[in-house]
């Protein structure tokens, strides 16, 4: 890239390549100044823009534009341009509006976190936990769709989907055969087969990798075990048909599940292909390289191992002075100073010894 | 009565077929406009000031010289057709009854635009109206107006028309566009807007049927001539659709100089309210823009008369003001019951809505869901708030304006008629049977008794 041009995100310089989005310029920086993405997956061409969660106020336009925009933009889907400034945590209509979105994103979802396999490594889940409220005030019936049985491999849960269109476009450009898409329109809108067809690809297993949420899951994995319970490592094997570097989910020597590698925004590094996610279960089958890292900030990362990475922290920069206490407990108690030397009195201190000089 | 531009033929019997129409002076704008240059034309439908007549009312000649202009790549004219707000239906009564008028503002405006291959979309429920599309187009291209080599200037142009399959969101443009490549109606993420990269990625304008009409008086009089017409920012004669309480229902033509107390009153145009009631209410540009109690239509917040034109109509932002919009002019007398309304309209965007982004998707089924409760007699007093809170959650925060015309009508049935809504939840048994009425918001014209 020739030349490189800054946008200043919570107070943060970075300098990208033009044509940047204002996610990616982010993500370069990192930490909490990045916006979440429900939708938005870079290795998928037209997604993001859908699920409004990343949000962000541009508090100028650029250099030669000052002027902000008049609206919260989709942080996946604007480019930078130079010398734009860009509010995330610092905004808080920004806040607001997130908790808004994440709130319409939950009002519909069934909750089953407890029996569905995506929990522990749910991007829904850690978005509610970072913005969500503790409580719902939706009083009406959730909405509920009728069970699709879409094939051996992968399970749908439509109650489930947040409708984040990535596994459409993950079919539409990784396989070129789509059998699945968004059927009806708004509330009602619904993935499905036209009509009651199974999902038969050997790529097609990589929408259960794409997909935020418990909407699609493996059913070879499925109610097998919590995945904080098992223990990821990094494989590889030959394979005919893809790269064949994988991640395996491990409890002692039982391979659990097979993935794709994720980094640490959770997106797929490489797609795997259908053999080596549902039919290779054996450890025998693998080459093991030895533990993954893993600094996702959800609940696999808790108990996980060695590598994972301690987060940046970001909160002076962002404010542009170290955090102050909000008060010094020692200014403002007498019993804190140390012109008393508690162990000299005999018995119990008393407000009066005190105030004695 | 003001003067009739775009209607001024309309009461001539036959005036759909092309010989009538070509003798009442149809086609002179084409001649016209083929002997400028394409350039002039934009600077003309600039110098008149003409406003999109869709709903946003953006200026169409600077939209038009928006337009990208790259070496070797197409570009599209799409006239939007899909005229699907509720209480709108003055494109319809174009299209109709004028169909030959639409065809004359597309060739001069495809020719304006360098547009080749150009496009009517139409609401799928028009379904008769594309029959007469169709047969004004074969008798344009029978004449010679309409084809390859246009009166001999080398200008080709063919005007194909599309069926939509019935869906309001499908009216915004870039949904129209995905629509109209056989996709699913989603609308775009902008930018790239439509006039860079549009229809299959080409260059695009797509302008309403009204605005495009608009363009054969504007060539034929003159830009500067049609600028005179009107007042201020709101040049030209508008379109308006009127239905609900009134004596006369129908589109009107207005030059938009009159008060919007003469419009409702006047026999002229739609003859006071029925029955001796009194007025109420009225949403004075289609269903999404803000409705507005009679004694705000009326008069501004600063007690002058209310115009009905774009600046005046708007005047007071949304806090006492409301939108020209498309025209769609809805008269509620005194029997209405405002929670209703808006619980209707609530459940026409939950409908309408296409899915694609999350608070328009799920915060407009929320909204008709907590409207519905306090029009059955299940509402809390909390429900206001909550319904405030999400419809200021939807507003701004989603893909296309789909989002805030949801949102707006809540917001301004909440913020004019309160009082209304805290009656029917208070009143839960009451307001099933009977409306809550005028209160303060009265009616302050004097109505006959005879």
């Amino acid at each position: 890239m020739s030349e490189q041009i800054k946008v200043t995100i919570d107070n943060i310089t970075v300098a990208v390549a033009p044509g940047t989005t204002i996610l990616q310029a982010a993500r370069q920086i990192g930490g909490e100044v990045t916006p979440p993405a429900m939708c938005y997956y870079s290795k998928l061409e037209g997604s993001g823009g859908k699920c409004r969660t990343c949000l962000v106020e541009v508090s100028k336009g650029s250099e030669k534009d000052p002027r902000p925009m008049p609206k919260l933009v989709a942080s996946c889907r604007t480019p930078v341009s130079d010398g734009m400034e860009v509010k995330n945590i610092t905004s808080p209509k920004v806040l607001d509006a997130r908790a808004g979105i994440v709130e319409m994103l939950l009002i519909n979802h069934p909750l089953d976190c407890p029996v569905c396999d995506q929990a522990g490594e749910c991007h829904l889940q850690d978005l509610s936990y970072e913005h969500g409220a503790s409580s719902t005030r939706y009083e009406f019936d959730r909405r509920t769709f009728e069970k699709e049985d879409i094939g051996p491999y992968i399970q749908l849960h439509m109650n489930r989907c947040i409708l984040c269109y990535r596994c459409v476009y993950t079919a539409d450009q990784l396989t070129g055969k789509r059998e699945h898409g968004v059927l009806d329109r708004g509330d009602h809108a619904a993935i499905s087969t036209c009509i009651g067809k199974a999902l038969d690809n050997d790529f097609i297993g990589n929408v259960i990798d794409v997909c935020p949420v418990g909407a699609l899951t493996d059913k070879t994995f499925r109610f097998k075990n919590r995945v904080w319970f098992t223990k990821p490592v990094d494989a590889h094997r030959d394979c005919p048909t893809c790269s064949g570097k994988t991640r395996l989910w491990m409890r002692g020597d039982e391979v659990y599940r097979v993935t794709a590698r994720k980094d640490k925004w959770g997106e797929v590094e490489e797609w795997i292909c259908n053999t080596c996610r549902f039919d290779k279960k054996q450890a025998s089958d693998w080459k093991i390289e030895g533990p993954s890292k893993i600094d996702r900030h959800s609940v696999i990362a808790q108990g996980h191992y060695e590598g994972v990475l301690k987060p940046q922290n970001f909160l002076p920069e962002v404010i542009g002075r170290n955090p102050k206490l909000l008060m010094n407990i020692h200014d403002v108690s007498g019993v804190n100073k140390n012109d008393i030397e508690l162990s000299k009195l005999n018995g119990p201190a008393h407000s009066s010894d005190f105030d004695k000089k | 009565m003001s003067k009739k531009i775009l209607l001024e033929h309309a009461h001539i019997e036959g005036i759909r077929f092309y010989e009538t129409y070509r003798k009442n002076g149809g086609y002179r704008s084409v001649e016209k406009a083929l002997k400028m240059s394409p350039d002039d034309i934009v600077e003309e439908v600039k110098k008149s000031g003409l406003r999109g007549r869709g709903g946003a009312g953006f200026p169409t000649g600077m939209k038009w010289s928006f337009l990208a202009k790259p070496e070797g790549v197409p570009r599209h004219l799409v006239c939007n057709a899909d005229e699907s707000e509720p209480g709108t239906f003055k494109d319809r009564y174009l299209m109709e009854f004028l169909p030959h008028l639409l065809i004359e503002g597309l060739i001069v405006s495809s020719f304006a635009l360098g547009s080749n291959a150009t496009y009517i979309y139409i609401r799928g429920e028009y379904a008769w109206i594309p029959d007469i599309l169709e047969q004004a187009i074969a008798e344009a291209k029978a004449n010679g107006w309409l084809g390859k080599n246009i009166l001999g200037t080398g200008f080709d142009c063919e005007i194909y028309v599309q069926r939509g399959a019935g869906a309001y969101i499908c009216g915004e443009e870039t949904a129209l566009i995905e629509s109209l490549e056989g996709k699913r109606g989603n609308p775009r993420i902008k930018p790239p807007f439509p006039a860079i990269q549009g229809l299959w990625m080409r260059p695009t304008v797509v302008n309403n049927v009204e605005t495009l009409a608009a363009v054969v008086p504007i060539i034929n009089m003159g830009g500067d001539e049609y600028a005179k017409i009107g007042v201020g920012k709101s040049t030209g004669t508008k379109l308006l659709s009127v239905c609900g309480n009134v004596n006369k229902p129908g589109v009107y033509e207005i030059d938009m100089t009159i008060s919007v107390e003469e419009f409702i009153y006047s026999d002229a145009y739609c003859g006071g309210i029925p029955n001796r009631k009194k007025l109420k209410a009225c949403i004075p540009g289609g269903s999404s823009v803000p409705i507005l109690p009679a004694n705000l239509l009326l008069k501004t917040a600063k007690g002058e008369n209310r115009m009905m034109n774009y600046e005046s109509l708007a005047d007071g932002g949304f806090a006492t003001g409301s939108m020209m919009g498309s025209g769609g002019f809805i008269v509620l007398d005194e029997t209405q019951c405002i929670v209703r309304h808006t619980m209707s309209l609530a459940r026409f965007y939950n409908h309408e809505s296409c899915g694609q982004c999350s608070p328009c998707r799920e915060g407009t089924g929320w909204m008709y869901k907590i409207l519905k409760n306090i029009e059955y007699g299940h509402g809390k007093m909390s429900d206001i708030d909550l319904l405030w809170d999400v419809q200021r959650k939807i507003e701004g925060n989603t893909i296309c304006p789909l989002g805030d015309a949801a949102a707006w009508p809540v917001a301004a049935a909440i913020r004019h008629f309160r009082d209304e809504f805290e009656w029917h939840i208070n009143n839960p048994v009451e307001a099933q049977t009977r409306n809550y009425g005028l209160a303060h918001y009265a009616d302050p014209i004097h109505v006959p008794t005879v």
